[in-house]
């Protein structure tokens, strides 16, 4: 840990986004994880995509449970508000603010523990309920800030630090989200910042739910050999289905890819998706092929990576709620309190 | 068999109606008791039921009390045996003198009687079955044609219990003709057959009033709207889930908005209690006013998030609806025994505001103030009713609102505040009375941020782990419920007649058994005062009462004194000097109960003058 402050540098020249913000505007307090920790590179990738967004960084709530994973949102987003809730329940709170207020980018941080262990049940609640959220898991495989326990996504037949063997089945959260209905699911490695900024930037403009399962080692508990989750082995066995570029729709679009080799999609907030084929027969407009495509890869050891699926047309909770367009805790007494005369009505149908 | 000292009674009795679940009794069963109010005498009904959809006994017991008492008296003048099941537990609870109606369609033998007690037959069923050939409507009709029998042995008005089916059918006019040629049956049979009216009957009278028959799930639903609630997370338990339902149902009506015929408000099923509570803090952190409604079970489900809620300081709303517990069973039977589990609920050093209503006009405003407390004390609010309460409809003043109000949305700094550069500590007590100020998720671009987690911070919300400033941190949240003593509701004294050295505290569905005791008491000359808290934290009125009385009987529905001990930790009491008076079978305290327990107390310390009760 260091209680270093943040050297405040600021070049003239660092560059600008149409906000006039620079990067340094979006970043946090400093990190207090370890040092080569795959979290770090996240918020890194996370401050990159809002940066690269335009994003206004007060327009964005970050919510998160609890781990190292959890402690992250400190460490980007300075001028957002930030909630570090309890282990396994970030998607409930995080449900609770989206209701309140459907106008802020929701962005839900948890760890491996935090959301297929503890808090597998809320995982699987937000997705099904279509919460309009960005939801990246920093997968480790492990409880790093419990010291190195094993995770449920942990492979089985692993070997943990201290050299015992995982003997229990992995949750593949990508592949539960795909099941349980989010309509952007996306799985990438802290290590490929040019993979995961796209996927990022793609789910902070999607109107639905969207997971991003990121492969995030640990260096302190789990990246020795044995483990499946340490860099080598995670570079080793990545297999990238596609590369995404997100165009916004005030960018000219110009693209040098061949036909065919190019798929493009438009979300419902008119950004574009431009997808560069690396599987050729890989579609991610389908659901079961894709949960059929990760069950098949994973069976021969291979770590699927890419945009798996996107519904552009998804709906959220608000609109299956059918809540009005201004935000719930925006809406003054005149619009909440029926007053007095309803009351004296309602007494009289009492009597 | 009748015996010669039949109870004779005018407008001061208790019927009990005894039926099978799920055989369409209840509406009747409401229609009499409806029938009785419009004729201006005022009832207390009481369901009471099993875990369970069909097939299992239930009662519906009404009070009838032109004196106005309103909590369970104890014992059964006329039993309207409709339940073979129960039928010697039934006809033995009868006090003697009491009348028993039966189906008499079958005959009984003389031994499934008592000869202290007027038995009274309809054959129901035979006549039911020359009636009507279809079974459902048999078993419906056969419950409007006991309530018609009964018009006529109590001496009612029959055209207000016509008038009341023409309300309740109007524009079906079939099923208005069904129902009121029902009730005549049953009317023209006894009016034929049987010596009427009995001893018991209902007089005309004018004590009513204005006030309205509602339960209080319904009115906490309707307080919620009225309260400016805007989320619900939630998960169904009995006997809480009618809150929810109310919440909603007054939402279309009163929170459509009009034009785009948009929701302004929204009601999420969640998961289970951990999820709903989630939700509620996770509405309440960005500003919108929310709540849950839960029992027993659900409020030790979401334990860890109150602590988070208490030390975060963020405003929600609890509704805990108390019950029996644990598991199935008891669930369906009154209690108040979450008192501790909410006061001091959660890990590390808590302790939170509750509310302590006595009936739906207060589940109504207790719970539109809940809101305006959480918000301006940023923290979670208890709201603690029970099944008594919030199931059975109930007489209660009419609901009232001042237009001029304004929701209090507490300590805000707003984007204004926060440009014009003034500085925002979150967790800073700038007032001196413990409470801080927060902004909202999206205040302002580039101030007024901060990050939200349990304890580890200072007062301008940044990460800490230093002693001094856990400490600081914990002196302001003392500081801040010392705030909130003179926020809740203050405690509701009733003098006795004379000064006497005995007092008693209550809360809650207790408050009308205990109005009822303290004049039974006061009839055998026996004074107490008592003093209805209305919630927590105690303020000083609540501890200057007991210093006032040499001994208090501390009144509750649980089994293990809660209040009484919840009293004696906050107040420093001696603990002898609170006589713990509890009552925790399931049914809810009655009068008689609670006067002969003082009664026998103070005859035990020879206090005269030292007649004894009725029990
Ligand atoms: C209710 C509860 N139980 C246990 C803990 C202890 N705990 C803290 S972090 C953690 C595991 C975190 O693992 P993960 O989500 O994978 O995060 P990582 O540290 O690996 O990023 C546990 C078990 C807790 N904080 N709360
Ligand atoms: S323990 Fe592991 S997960 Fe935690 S900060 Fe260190 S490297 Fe990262
Ligand atoms: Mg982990």
């Amino acid at each position: 840990m260091t209680y270093l402050a943040k050297p405040k540098l600021l070049s003239a020249d660092a560059p600008k986004n149409a906000l006039g913000y620079t990067r340094r505007d979006y970043e946090g307090a400093i990190s207090t994880l370890c040092a080569g920790c795959g979290h770090d590179s996240i918020s890194a990738s996370i401050v990159q995509a809002c940066f690269d967004l335009d994003i206004e960084p007060h327009k964005v709530a970050k919510l998160s449970g609890i781990g190292c994973s959890s402690k992250t949102p400190d460490y980007f987003l300075g001028n957002s508000h930030g909630f570090n809730s309890v282990h396994g329940r970030m998607p409930s709170v995080l449900t609770g603010a989206a209701l309140a207020n459907r106008n802020l980018l929701y962005l839900g941080v948890s760890g491996d523990g935090d959301s297929a262990s503890i808090g597998i049940g809320q995982f699987a609640h937000a997705m099904r309920r279509g919460v309009n959220m960005t939801y990246i898991v920093e997968n480790n495989g492990v409880y790093g800030l419990t010291k190195g326990q094993f995770s449920a996504t942990a492979d089985k037949g692993s070997k943990s630090k201290k050299g015992v063997l995982n003997s229990d089945s992995p949750i593949d959260l990508a592949a539960l989200a795909l099941q349980l209905g989010a309509t952007y699911v996306a799985r990438s490695f802290s290590g490929d910042k040019e993979q995961l900024v796209p996927l990022i930037k793609g789910a902070l403009r999607h109107n639905g739910p969207a997971l991003i399962d990121v492969l995030s080692p640990c260096v302190t508990f789990n990246n020795h050999s044995g483990s499946t989750r340490s860099y080598d082995y995670v570079r080793q066995h990545n297999e990238a289905v596609n590369r995404v570029e997100v165009i916004l729709p005030r960018d000219p679009i110009e693209t040098s890819y061949p036909p065919g080799s190019l798929r493009r999609i438009v979300q419902h907030d008119g950004s574009i998706l431009h997808l560069r084929k690396l599987d050729v027969d890989y579609d991610p407009s389908d659901r079961i092929g894709a949960i059929n495509h990760l069950q098949e890869r994973h069976a021969l050891g291979e770590i699927v990576t890419g945009l798996l699926y996107v519904d552009s047309s998804a709906q959220d909770m608000h609109s299956h709620l059918n809540t009005v367009e201004k935000p719930l805790n925006q809406l003054g007494d005149a619009y909440l309190c029926p007053g007095s005369k309803a009351l004296e009505a309602l007494n009289a149908l009492l009597r | 068999m009748k015996s010669a000292q039949s109870i004779a009674s005018i407008n001061d009795f208790v019927i009990k109606f005894a039926n099978v679940n799920g055989s369409g009794s209840a509406s009747a069963n409401e229609l009499f008791a409806r029938a009785v109010m419009r004729m201006g005498v005022p009832v207390a009904p009481r369901n009471i039921f099993p875990s369970n959809i069909q097939g299992l006994p239930t009662w519906y017991e009404v009070r009838v009390s032109e004196a106005g008492w309103l909590g369970a008296r104890g014992g059964c003048d006329m039993m309207i045996a409709m339940n073979p099941q129960t039928w010697d537990r039934d006809v033995a609870s009868l006090d003697a003198g009491g009348y028993l109606f039966y189906d008499s369609t079958k005959p009984m033998p003389a031994s499934k009687f008592r000869d202290d007690i007027t038995v009274l037959g309809v054959p129901l069923t035979a006549m039911c079955n020359r009636e009507y050939t279809d079974p459902r409507q048999r078993q419906l009709f056969k419950n409007v044609m006991y309530v018609g029998a009964l018009i006529a042995l109590l001496d009612m008005e029959f055209g207000v219990a016509e008038a009341l089916i023409v309300d309740r059918y109007r524009g079906k006019d079939p099923l208005i003709q069904a129902n009121v040629h029902a009730l005549r049956l049953g009317y023209d049979y006894v009016r034929a057959y049987l010596p009427c009216p009995i001893g018991l009957t209902i007089r005309r009278a004018d004590a009513v009033g204005d006030r309205i028959f509602i339960d209080g799930n319904s009115a906490c639903g309707l307080g919620a709207v009225y309260g400016g609630a805007t989320v619900t997370g939630w998960y169904p338990i009995t006997p809480s889930t009618s809150v929810i339902e109310s919440f909603t149902s007054y939402c279309r009506k009163y929170r459509t908005d009009p034009d785009s015929g948009h929701a302004r408000y929204a009601a999420v099923q969640a998961e289970d209690e951990l999820a709903s509570i989630g939700m509620v803090i996770g509405a309440a952190w960005n500003g919108a006013r929310a709540f849950t409604a839960t029992s027993g079970p659900g409020i030790s489900l979401m334990q860890e998030f109150f602590g988070l809620a208490y030390f975060a300081e963020i405003p929600a709303v609890i509704f805990d609806v108390q019950r029996g517990s644990p598991s199935t069973g008891m669930p369906t039977k009154t209690q108040q025994s979450d008192l501790l589990a909410c006061a001091y609920a959660s890990h590390g050093d808590t302790r939170h505001v509750l509310l302590f209503p006595e009936n739906p006009y207060e589940c109504f405003t207790f719970g539109a103030l809940a809101f305006d407390l959480a918000d301006r004390l940023q923290t979670p609010v208890f709201v603690l009713s029970d099944l008594d309460m919030g199931m059975n409809e109930s007489l209660c003043k009419p609901f009232d609102w001042d237009d001029s109000r304004r929701y209090d949305r507490g300590k805000l700094m707003t984007y204004e505040e926060l440009e014009a550069g003034k500085d925002f500590g979150r967790y800073l007590d700038v007032d001196g009375d413990g409470i801080p100020y927060r902004t909202i998720p999206g205040t302002h671009p580039t101030k007024g941020a901060y990050f939200t987690r349990g304890t580890t911070r200072n007062a301008y919300a940044k990460y800490s782990e230093s002693g001094a400033d856990y400490v600081y941190n914990m002196e302001r949240l003392r500081r801040k419920f010392d705030t909130a003593k003179n926020l809740v509701p203050a405690p509701v004294l009733h003098a006795a007649s004379q000064p006497t050295r005995f007092g008693a505290i209550h809360y809650g569905s207790t408050s009308p058994a205990m109005a009822e005791a303290s004049a039974l008491l006061e009839a055998d000359g026996i004074h107490v005062d008592t003093l209805r808290v209305c919630g927590f934290p105690f303020c000083d009125e609540i501890m200057q009462f007991i210093a006032d009385h040499e001994q208090v009987f501390v009144v509750e529905q649980n089994e293990s004194g809660q209040l009484r001990s919840l009293l004696i930790n906050e107040g420093e009491i001696d603990p002898k000097k609170l006589v713990r008076v509890l009552h925790y079978d399931g049914s809810p305290i009655t009068a008689r109960f609670i006067s002969s327990r003082i009664a026998d107390a103070l005859s035990d310390r020879k206090i005269s003058p030292i007649r004894k009760v009725a029990s």
